[in-house]
């Protein structure tokens, strides 16, 4: 008998747009102790299979069709008091975000013992000895101490394991576990990833993962079911659905994970289920991705080769002080120390570091947004104002370009498209005529392969990979000789980061540009980057040749960074999943 | 005609706001007063039976004439008269249309001065912030009433006697704009704050676009939303405000009613009988005041997504 089967699971949504089937026909089986991944990409429905199963549907949201068994009860057809009193007990939860999940106001040995003394009876220095038990069974370090902690106290690791404790408090059959690692550095995911491996042999817990991260399914779970849209594509054990997957969209979708031991020249574009309507009916005359290519290229400088130093940052420093109060003194916190770094023509150098690092303030002290201490940075041998405000006027304005981590807010949500690409001609006085300029703009759009007709909407009306289409056409349309990517892909789903990593490939080969990659994520460096700059705390501490740094780090912390990486081995390879791909810009 | 219908069901979809507009019955049948009420205010000149700013149209003779479904009324009036033998509908009209080009007008003024202040020092921060914040903090620990009357004063007492009656429309919004501009700022400072670290003000910053060409073509329209807000409900607070000073007789003058000087007068014959001239009033002052306010409620509600 299963711990938890689900068949034919139906969830539907009731929105002013009509009823929106949000789950059609899933099933799963679950034994004890068995980890099932649930994999998709956003809007695929994962969420919503687990907040079906704990009974925690969202407001519009209700299963019409299918049951839900846990250990025999079924759940669908169980009054809400049953259910209620079932949650918590036998079916918990672990969340995404381990900042937010906790109670700031209350110490950790509250929040454990108030769960302990609810589920399972225990009073008093039972459920306090219980709760020590559990924090030392999750790894916490000197449990007996920290107890009395709140959760600000705690590093972010440490709180998803005190998170952890107290989904295990009740002592539960199945755990739902959405995104447990999502918000968390690489070196830490991989512990808590054993943690939860662990966890789930020795008391035989269910646990359904949820992710969207191809590596981190490789890494802990059992089986696996592959979701697109509501609908189960491809289910079964992990290795065999990774290693050999039969769907075509499992195939793509394995094929786009970027892989931290090879160099992908080209992923496969995945054409996923949202559609666009041709919008054929609007069209700008004469224009065409080839005419913003001639267009970019008529006013490009004169190309040099890999030997001309485009960017040249020396020494660069820079000092975060906190706000000066009234009274009290001013704090400083070096976020850069001493980075150097030069980028040539047509070069990628990929800046890459965990969260804190400082990439971004490097980022934004050559961009001119915030101020540096020392250093210095040129642009074709020209120095640029970093100590101070930039003059407005300068031209490294317009050939310093930057695309930033967050489609949703890197866009004017009250401007038109139109004006968000046209804003930079009209700024830098590109092109005067409106007829040109929108001749340009819309050329613009096909060349980051968008239809005309989105000129005139909004961009709340594109999704997060369209979007970050479009703020790479702002940044081009600017004829930049150097492009300052910020994180440009981890906002968005592993097939749309194939694409928009194809169409930075495409312009480099197209235009010769010199681009700043910076990420936190090493496979997606990788599969751009010529050569690497690692940061931490502020620090460069190792540069080189992007293929030997992935063949042989040679500092510790890059091998540390290197080995904590969820491992791509178990996925198939890309060159036997690919089919033929023709595409040219 | 289905194309319209089409096309309305069309922005229903696509418009957040209009959907739950239509969803809620409140929300329409306090727009629909409010329509009612602004259209006759508007049209107040043409459908008002008898002008009650022309000395020459009323007679003593027909004060404190009841409603006509009282006993003793005259079918001219039909919601009576008061002491001065005026119209009492006519009068409200006029009263409501004066009272609400108060209310607008210090509106406005209170939005240039407050979002222009709240906006510079949201953006710029640091001393100009610091400064412009402790001012609206000594405004906010004034009480509205008391800045009014202060204004309205200082104006009584600068001012020429003969031009005063005139310049005293001016006063007013000038008076009700000055006790409601914090408001705005301090709602258009926090919105800043919370859009100038988007990355499409970086964006624009990169490109380096003037600072007021930043606030005023990329911030302004996206803090638009909460600003709307604020300018319903004090919309109902500034006809209040204007209705309270009239009421305390450093409003309007006497011979050019507003809404709050027609219930001072009335208040005088409120236990003499002559109820109609207080009650009928008043009881406009509120249906407005409640429908401008449902209305703010209403926005506030949809506009807002974290108070779904």
């Amino acid at each position: 008998m299963a711990l938890l089967q689900i068949s034919d699971l139906h969830v539907e949504f009731a929105s002013r747009f009509g009823v929106h089937k949000a789950i059609t026909g899933y099933n799963l089986k679950l034994e004890a102790g068995e980890i099932h991944g649930l994999v998709g990409e956003s809007g695929a429905g994962k969420t919503t299979i687990g907040g079906a199963i704990l009974g925690l549907l969202p407001g519009a949201g209700a299963v019409t069709g299918g049951t839900i068994d846990l250990d025999g009860l079924n759940l669908t057809e169980m009054s809400e008091n049953k259910r209620h009193a079932l949650r918590g007990k036998r079916v918990s939860m672990i969340f995404q975000d381990p900042q937010t999940s906790l109670n700031p106001l209350l110490t950790i040995e509250e929040q454990l013992v108030e769960t302990i003394r609810h589920h399972l009876g225990l009073a008093g220095g039972a459920a306090r000895d219980r709760a020590i038990a559990l924090l030392q069974e999750v790894g916490l370090t000197d449990a007996k101490a920290r107890i009395i902690d709140y959760p600000h106290q705690f590093s972010g690791g440490m709180r998803q394991r005190v998170v952890i404790a107290l989904a295990l408090a009740s002592e539960p059959d199945l755990i739902i576990a959405d995104e447990p690692t999502t918000a968390l550095d690489v070196a830490v995911q991989k512990q808590i990833l054993k943690l939860i491996r662990k966890l789930a042999k020795e008391r035989q817990v269910g646990i359904v993962f949820i992710t969207h991260d191809m590596g981190v399914i490789a890494e802990v779970t059992d089986t696996v079911s592959v979701l697109l849209d509501g609908q189960l594509v491809e289910a079964g054990t992990t290795a065999a659905v990774l290693s050999d997957p039969q769907q075509p969209y499992t195939k793509n979708l394995i094929a786009s994970v970027p892989r931290i031991d090879q160099r992908i020249e080209r992923f496969p574009e995945l054409q996923t289920a949202k559609r666009e309507r041709a919008d054929a009916a609007f069209q700008v005359d004469g224009a065409s991705a080839g005419f913003a290519s001639d267009w970019l290229l008529s006013g490009a400088e004169t190309p040099a080769g890999h030997d001309t130093d485009v960017l040249d940052v020396d020494n660069l420093s820079v000092v975060f002080s906190t706000n000066r109060g009234l009274f009290a003194r001013a704090d400083e916190l070096r976020a850069a120390k001493n980075i150097g770094f030069r980028i040539g023509a047509g070069e990628t150098l990929g800046l890459v570091g965990e969260s804190g690092s400082g990439k971004s303030t490097v980022a934004k002290a050559i961009v001119g947004i915030h101020p540096a201490q020392t250093g210095s940075v040129t642009l074709f041998g020209e120095p640029l104002e970093v100590r101070r405000r930039r003059p407005r006027q300068d031209p490294s304005r317009r050939q310093i370009q930057m695309i930033f981590q967050d489609p949703y807010s890197s866009l004017n949500n009250r401007w038109r498209v139109e004006n968000i690409i046209s804003e930079p001609i009209r700024f830098y006085g590109l092109a005067s005529d409106p007829a040109d300029i929108r001749r340009i703009t819309a050329s613009m759009l096909s060349l980051v392969g968008l239809p005309h007709g989105s000129l005139l909407k909004y961009p709340h009306q594109f999704s997060g990979g369209q979007r970050q289409r479009i703020a790479i056409a702002r940044a081009l349309v600017a004829r930049p000789t150097m492009l300052i990517c910020d994180e440009p892909t981890s906002a968005l789903d592993v097939s749309v980061q194939a694409q928009v990593l194809n169409l930075f490939k495409d312009i480099q080969a197209a235009f010769g540009l010199s681009i700043l990659f910076i990420s936190h994520d090493l496979p997606v460096v990788r599969q751009v980057s010529d050569r690497i700059v690692v940061m931490r705390q502020g620090e460069a501490v190792e540069a080189g040749d992007s293929e030997t740094f992935f063949a042989a780090p040679t500092h510790d912390y890059s091998r540390m960074l290197l080995a904590e990486m969820p491992s791509t081995e178990m996925l198939a390879d890309p060159d036997e999943l690919a089919g033929p791909a023709d595409h040219s810009i | 005609m289905s194309r319209w219908r089409e096309a309305w069901h069309q922005a229903v979809l696509e418009s957040e706001p209009l959907y739950l507009f239509t969803r809620s019955p409140t929300a329409v049948i306090a727009a629909g007063f409010l329509s009612i009420i602004l259209l006759a205010v508007l049209l107040a000149p043409w459908i008002a039976p008898t002008d009650p700013y022309d000395l020459r149209t009323f007679d003593i003779l027909d004060s404190l004439l009841p409603p006509v479904w009282s006993e003793g009324s005259d079918p001219r009036f039909v919601l009576g008269t008061d002491d001065q033998g005026r119209d009492l509908l006519s009068s409200i009209l006029y009263g409501a249309r004066l009272s609400i080009m108060i209310g607008v007008g210090a509106i406005v003024f209170a939005i240039l001065m407050g979002v222009g202040l709240g906006l510079t020092a949201g953006y710029i921060g640091g001393r100009f912030d610091m400064i412009v914040m402790r001012i609206a903090d000594v405004q906010l620990s004034l009480p509205a009433i008391l800045t009014a009357l202060l204004v309205d004063g200082i104006a009584r007492g600068i001012l020429p006697r003969e031009g005063h009656d005139r310049l005293m429309f001016f006063v007013l919004v000038v008076a009700i704009g000055l006790s409601l501009w914090v408001n705005f700022a301090r709602t258009a400072r926090a919105s800043t704050f919370v859009e100038r670290n988007k990355e499409y003000v970086q964006a624009a910053e990169i490109m380096g676009l003037a600072p007021w060409r930043i606030m005023v073509t990329h911030i302004l329209p996206n803090i638009l939303g909460p600003l709307m807000v604020i300018m319903t409900v004090d919309l109902a607070v500034a006809v209040l405000l204007e209705a309270t000073l009239s009421f305390l007789g450093v409003g309007v003058p006497a011979d050019q009613p507003s809404l709050g000087t027609l219930i001072r007068i009335g208040t005088s014959y409120m236990f003499s009988g002559e109820w109609w001239v207080v009650l009928i009033p008043s009881g406009a002052l509120i249906a407005l005041i409640i429908s401008v306010n449902v209305l703010g409620d209403f926005l506030r509600d949809a506009l807002n997504p974290r108070l779904r």
